[in-house]
């Protein structure tokens, strides 16, 4: 079981979270023209490291904020937690 | 290569077994190789072996960082089938049916296979129609296909849940017969020993610590054994292809999720198919020893572990006792994890990269050990002749650019319920 601290609610085990995966991916701006590299970026790509991870969850089931986690894919340690507006 | 039979045995027998022989070696690295296989597991085994035997390319060398068969291959429920709407899938999956069909004759090697057929239920008038739909599309590409109605489904597992009142009711299911299941340490196993046979180099304990590139073409990999040369290099890696992408400056579309399996305790045959649940992600089997083998969803995050968690055991085995109660009695005798390379249709890639020389095979989610020889078998061709085989074309790396995905069940990274 993992515990993540929510920023907003305190510490809660990973059944009241569901995950939104890679934190670091950015959308293309809008009104912009994209190519379609920058689409297949945004949309498919994924550096997927094993490591350190920034992503993001979402308390679904709690106060159903998205938020920023800090964790390391191999050994689930969980390092920080953040709101999804606060950076690294 | 000495040859596995009756008489074999028998003679062995008289000598307590004391002149068998190994069944592939343990060499050393050689400098420089025609093609260099990375990942000792069913595709790299099989990719090797198929390389040798269709395209007479013998000068081969697999380097394993683990023992072979030690990563999926290992630790997959040992489905096979090929119950695939979409035409690439579905085209590439009865290739290989044929192929598993052959397999204990063509490698000598008794892998078990045992089409002991494969039933997907369905749990409301939407799913049959599309059960249906499915179905039709597998029997206009050659691939058995039969709905059954939800008597018909009673009569093969009358087991299941068919009372009334139930959440998740049985209106029928669509069956795959000729699908099934086949020992899988064996598949591993039989390709390395014909392999080693042909000329090629299983290299164990060996590490890939990088690569050398120059002027975009592939020159060798460096080695925890130290460098070696070659003309080509195929990834066969599968949870730790974006391990390897990032030393090769690659961004894949792929992401690495864990997925956990599941033995019970052995009880008396009950089971005769495989069945899956058609309200969720599970999915059930007897092996020959009587366990219950059950898997289902991921465990939802990207993990290199290769040990699951317990919440989506639990939730996965709910759905299992949702369809067959009886085995909510049964106590769980081993679970275990493994790490997907999944891709984000869901389907997998089997293609040239942009480096010369460099070929790629990942992708696998939740369907590789039924693939292994018919990815095998394209990805010797796709090396061989430097381009992919009709079979393999659909795989193609860049489709998800072109906006040509095959997106067999919509389901890519995401859990069934996420």
């Amino acid at each position: 079981m993992l515990y993540i601290k929510c920023p907003h609610c305190g510490l809660r085990s990973q059944n009241e979270f569901s995950y939104g995966g890679d934190a670091t991916i950015k959308r293309p701006e809008l009104n912009k023209e994209i190519s379609d590299q920058d689409w297949d970026n945004f949309v498919y790509l994924r550096k997927s490291p094993r490591g350190k991870h920034l992503e993001l969850w979402q308390h679904i089931s709690g106060c159903r904020q998205w938020i920023k986690v800090e964790r390391d894919t191999l050994t689930h340690e969980i390092f920080r937690t953040f709101k999804a507006n606060e950076g690294i | 290569m000495q040859k596995y039979s009756v008489f074999s045995l028998i003679k062995n027998a008289f000598n307590d077994h004391k002149e068998w022989k190994v069944a592939w070696k343990d060499p050393t690295p050689k400098a420089e190789y025609d093609v260099v296989i990375i990942g000792g597991g069913g595709h790299g085994l099989a990719t090797a072996y198929y390389l040798a035997k269709e395209h007479n390319i013998t000068n081969v060398a697999i380097i394993e960082k683990g023992w072979i068969g030690g990563g999926n291959v290992g630790r997959n429920t040992t489905i096979i089938r090929s119950n695939y709407m979409h035409d690439e899938n579905g085209l590439f999956s009865e290739f290989g049916m044929n192929l598993w069909r052959n397999m204990s004759q063509d490698l000598n090697f008794n892998v078990m296979f045992s089409p002991r057929g494969i039933i997907n239920l369905a749990h409301s008038d939407a799913q049959m129609n599309a059960y249906s739909r499915r179905g039709n599309s597998m029997r206009l590409n050659g691939i058995d296909a039969v709905l059954l109605n939800r008597e018909e489904v009673k009569k093969i597992i009358p087991m299941a849940d068919f009372s009334e009142n139930v959440r998740f009711p049985i209106f029928g299911g669509l069956m795959q017969p000729s699908a099934g299941t086949a020992r899988h340490d064996a598949v591993a196993w039989g390709y390395a020993r014909q392999a080693d046979s042909m000329g090629v180099d299983i290299i164990q304990n060996c590490e890939v610590t990088g690569f050398d590139i120059a002027n975009g073409k592939i020159l060798g990999v460096r080695t925890s054994k130290g460098e070696i040369k070659a003309k080509k290099i195929g990834l066969c890696v599968a949870g730790s292809t974006n391990i390897l992408a990032e030393k090769l400056n690659i961004t894949l579309p792929i992401e690495t999720h864990l997925l956990q399996a599941c033995v019970s305790e052995p009880i008396k045959p009950i089971l005769d198919n495989v069945v899956t649940f058609g309200a969720g992600h599970f999915y059930c089997s007897q092996s020959d020893k009587g366990e219950m083998v059950m898997g289902g969803d991921l465990d939802g995050y990207n993990s290199y572990a290769q040990r699951g968690n317990l919440p989506t055991l639990q939730h996965v085995l709910t759905e299992g006792i949702a369809m067959f109660p009886f085995l909510s009695k049964l106590k769980m005798l081993r679970t275990w994890g493994g790490i997907m390379d999944m891709s984000m249709d869901g389907s997998p890639i089997i293609d040239k990269t942009h480096i010369e020389g460099l070929y790629l095979n990942c992708g696998w989610c939740y369907g590789g050990f039924k693939a292994t020889p018919a990815s095998g078998w394209t990805f010797a061709h796709t090396i061989a002749q430097d381009k992919p085989h009709k079979l393999n074309e659909g795989y193609s790396l860049n489709r998800f650019r072109t906006g040509h995905l095959i997106d067999e069940k919509g389901l890519g990274t995401k859990t069934w319920i996420s």
